[in-house]
C-alpha cells in the first residue's frame, strides 16, 4: 500500500490559498455536467428528434400542399412545420434539467457538493448558468438546422420561408431561448422537489397534461388559461404568426421568464433554509 | 481547531444533539465516540454547515463553516462514502470537487495515488467495492490539503488491510499538526488510534478526556473466584465491605478487594480456592458502562 505521504509540507507550511470564486463553481458544474452519460443522451435526443421530427413533418406537409384546401393554404406555415421537433426537444431538456440536480439528491452527492461549496446559492446559480448555456447553444443549433433542412425539403413543392421574412428569424432563434428558459425552470423545479421522479412528473404536467386539459374547458375559461400558461406563453416566441388569444411573442416569453424567476427564487430560499 | 458552544439540534420532537460544548485540538487524533444514534453524525453535519443548529454555534478555525472562503482547503470531510454520483468516473468526481475550490488539477492525481486508486481512476464509481468507495471519499477529503479533517466511521466496511491503512493515515495526519476528528462506535478502534476522546450519548457530552485518563479512571478491577465454598466466601467478603456477584454455581465476582486480600481472607477461614483471577475490565466494557444509560436501542432479557 502507498505510504502515508499526504503532502510535502505540514499544514503550517501550506502555500497561501486564494478564496474560491463563482467561476470556480462554474468550472466544477461544467465538469459534473459533461461527466455523466445522461447529459449526452438527453442532448442527443434533443438534436436528433428536434431536427428529425421537424424535417419529417416539413416533408409530409410539402407533399400534401398541392391537394390541400384554399383555407389551409392561407395558413401555410413553413417555419412552424420545420420547428415541430422543439416540442419533443423540450421534454428531453426538462428531464436533463431535473436530473442535473435531482440525481445529486437521489445519490447523496448533494451533501458532498454543499460541503465543498457551502454558499449554496452559488451551486444553484452555476448549475443553471452552465446548463442554460449548453441548452442555448444546442437549442439554437437544432432550431436553425431544423429550419434549413425543413425549407430544403419544402422547396419545389410549396412556398418556403426565409430568415428575412417578418418574424421568421425571431421564431427560429426563439426555439433556443424557449429551451434555455425551460432548462433553468427544470433545474429550479428539481431543487424545489428534490425527487427526480416527482419533479419530472410535475414538469410533464406543466408542459403537456394541463395544457391538454385546458383545451377541454369552455372558451371563456380556456382562453385566459392558455394565454398566460407559462410554457404555452413562452412557446409564442417560436411561432411566426400571432394566433388569437395568445400574447405577443416577447410578452409571452416574458411571462415564462417571470414564472421561471419565481420558481427559482422559491428554490433558492428553500435550498438555503433546508438541512441538506 | 473545532469549537462547539452549546450546540443543540432538534428534528421535530427528537433532540439529536443536546447542549454540546467541546473543542477539538490539533496534533492528535480525537476519537468521537458514542453508541449508534448518539448524535455523532448530526454533530459532524452541524460542523460542516449541512444542518443548521437549533441553538448554539460551532466554528472551524474561528469561523462558521459557511463563512470559510475556501472550505476544502481548511476542512476535509468524509461523512458518507456513498454520497456521490455512481455514473461519474472516480477522477471526474475528484476533479469537479477540486475545481469548485480552485484546487489544481494535478492534486487530483496526487490524492488518487495517496489512497491507491490510480489504477481505477477512470472507472465509474458505482462499480467500486465498499473499501474502494471509502478510499475515494478519503481522497476527496485530502484534496485541499486541509488543516482540519473530519471522518465519520472511516473503517466501516474495510478489510483488515484497509483498517490498518486508515489507522496509519489518521495518526500521520495528526502527527503533521492537523486537527483530526474521527467518529466510531467501537472503543477498541479508538484505543488504537486516538489520543483524546469525546464520548457522547443521547446527544449529550459524557466525557472529554485523554485516552490514558479514560483507561485509568474507568477500568474497574474485580476478582474472579471459583471455590466449593463460594457462598461462604461471598458472605465473608461482604462483611469485609466488598461487593460480590454470584455468576455461576461455585463462581463469584468480587469488586472492592484485590486478589491478595481475597486470598488472605480465604486462607484465614480455611476455604479452598480452585481459581483466583484478577480481572481488569476492558476498555470496551468501560465504554459500555459509561454509556449504558444512553443507548438508544437496547436488547432486554438477554444475559451475557
Amino acid at each position: 500500500m502507498t505510504g502515508a505521504t499526504i503532502a510535502s509540507a505540514g499544514p503550517d507550511q501550506r502555500a497561501a490559498f486564494r478564496p474560491a470564486t463563482f467561476p470556480d463553481v462554474l468550472r466544477s458544474e461544467w465538469t459534473k455536467l459533461r461527466s455523466v452519460r445522461s447529459t449526452f443522451w438527453a442532448l442527443t435526443v434533443t438534436v436528433v428528434l428536434g431536427i428529425g421530427l421537424g424535417t419529417a413533418v416539413s416533408a409530409a406537409a410539402a407533399h400534401g400542399y398541392a391537394r390541400s384546401s384554399a383555407s389551409s393554404k392561407l395558413s401555410w406555415d413553413p417555419t412552424g412545420y420545420s420547428q415541430t421537433g422543439v416540442a419533443i426537444a423540450s421534454l428531453a431538456i426538462a428531464v436533463l434539467g431535473v436530473l442535473c440536480i435531482g440525481s445529486e439528491y437521489s445519490s447523496g452527492m448533494i451533501r458532498t457538493s454543499l460541503t465543498a461549496v457551502p454558499k449554496r446559492g452559488r451551486v444553484l446559480a452555476a448549475k443553471s448558468l452552465v446548463l442554460g448555456s449548453v441548452t442555448f447553444v444546442v437549442g439554437e443549433a437544432t432550431g436553425f438546422a431544423a429550419f434549413f433542412a425543413g425549407q430544403a425539403l419544402i422547396s419545389g413543392h410549396a412556398p418556403t420561408a426565409a430568415l428575412g421574412d417578418p418574424g421568421v428569424a425571431r421564431a427560429v432563434a426563439g426555439a433556443g431561448l424557449y429551451l434555455t428558459a425551460l432548462a433553468v425552470l427544470s433545474v429550479a423545479a428539481g431543487t424545489l422537489l428534490r425527487h427526480p421522479a416527482a419533479a419530472i412528473a410535475c414538469l410533464m404536467a406543466v408542459l403537456l397534461v394541463l395544457p391538454g386539459i385546458a383545451q377541454a374547458l369552455p372558451d371563456s375559461w380556456r382562453n385566459p388559461v392558455t394565454e398566460f400558461w407559462p410554457t404555452l406563453a413562452g412557446g409564442d416566441l417560436t411561432s411566426v404568426h400571432h394566433a388569437a388569444h395568445t400574447l405577443p411573442p416577447w410578452d409571452g416569453f416574458g411571462v415564462m421568464c417571470l414564472f421561471t424567476a419565481i420558481v427559482y427564487a422559491i428554490a433558492l430560499t428553500l435550498l438555503n433554509r433546508r438541512d441538506a | 481547531m473545532i469549537e462547539a458552544h452549546g450546540l443543540v439540534k432538534r428534528y421535530g420532537s427528537t433532540t439529536a444533539v443536546n447542549d454540546l460544548s467541546f473543542s477539538v485540538r490539533p496534533g492528535t487524533v480525537t476519537g468521537f465516540l458514542g453508541p449508534n444514534g448518539a448524535g455523532k453524525t448530526t454533530t459532524m453535519r452541524l460542523i460542516l454547515g449541512l444542518d443548521a443548529p437549533t441553538r448554539g454555534s460551532v466554528t472551524v478555525g474561528g469561523r462558521g463553516y459557511r463563512d470559510l472562503p475556501s472550505p476544502m482547503r481548511e476542512v476535509g470531510a468524509l461523512l458518507d462514502a456513498r454520497a456521490l454520483h455512481g455514473g461519474r468516473r472516480a477522477r471526474d468526481h475528484l476533479l469537479c470537487l477540486a475545481q469548485s475550490n480552485g484546487i489544481a488539477r494535478r492534486r487530483v492525481d496526487e490524492v488518487l495515488s495517496i489512497v491507491g486508486l490510480e489504477d481505477v481512476a477512470r472507472r465509474r464509481a458505482k462499480g467500486f467495492s465498499q473499501g474502494m468507495g471509502q478510499r475515494l471519499g478519503i481522497a476527496a477529503a485530502l484534496l485541499g490539503d486541509p488543516a482540519v479533517l473530519i471522518f465519520d466511521e472511516p473503517v466501516n466496511g474495510l478489510d483488515p488491510d484497509g483498517i490498518h491503512w486508515v489507522r496509519t493515515l489518521m495518526r500521520a495526519l495528526a502527527a503533521e499538526g492537523r486537527t483530526v476528528l474521527v467518529s466510531s462506535h467501537l472503543m477498541s478502534e479508538m484505543a488504537l488510534t486516538a489520543g483524546h476522546l469525546l464520548v457522547i450519548g443521547k446527544g449529550r457530552l459524557i466525557a472529554d478526556t485523554s485516552v490514558e485518563e479514560f483507561t485509568r479512571s474507568s477500568s474497574r478491577q474485580s476478582v474472579h473466584v471459583r471455590s466449593p465454598r463460594a457462598a461462604e466466601l461471598a458472605a465473608r467478603c461482604r462483611q469485609a465491605g466488598a461487593t460480590v456477584r454470584a455468576t455461576d454455581p461455585g463462581v463469584i465476582e468480587i469488586t472492592g478487594m484485590d486478589s491478595a486480600e481475597v486470598g488472605r481472607l480465604a486462607a484465614a477461614h480455611g476455604i479452598a480456592l480452585s481459581e483466583l483471577i484478577p480481572v481488569r475490565a476492558s476498555l470496551e466494557e468501560a465504554f459500555m458502562e459509561l454509556t449504558k444509560d444512553s443507548v438508544e436501542y437496547q436488547a432486554t432479557g438477554v444475559t451475557r
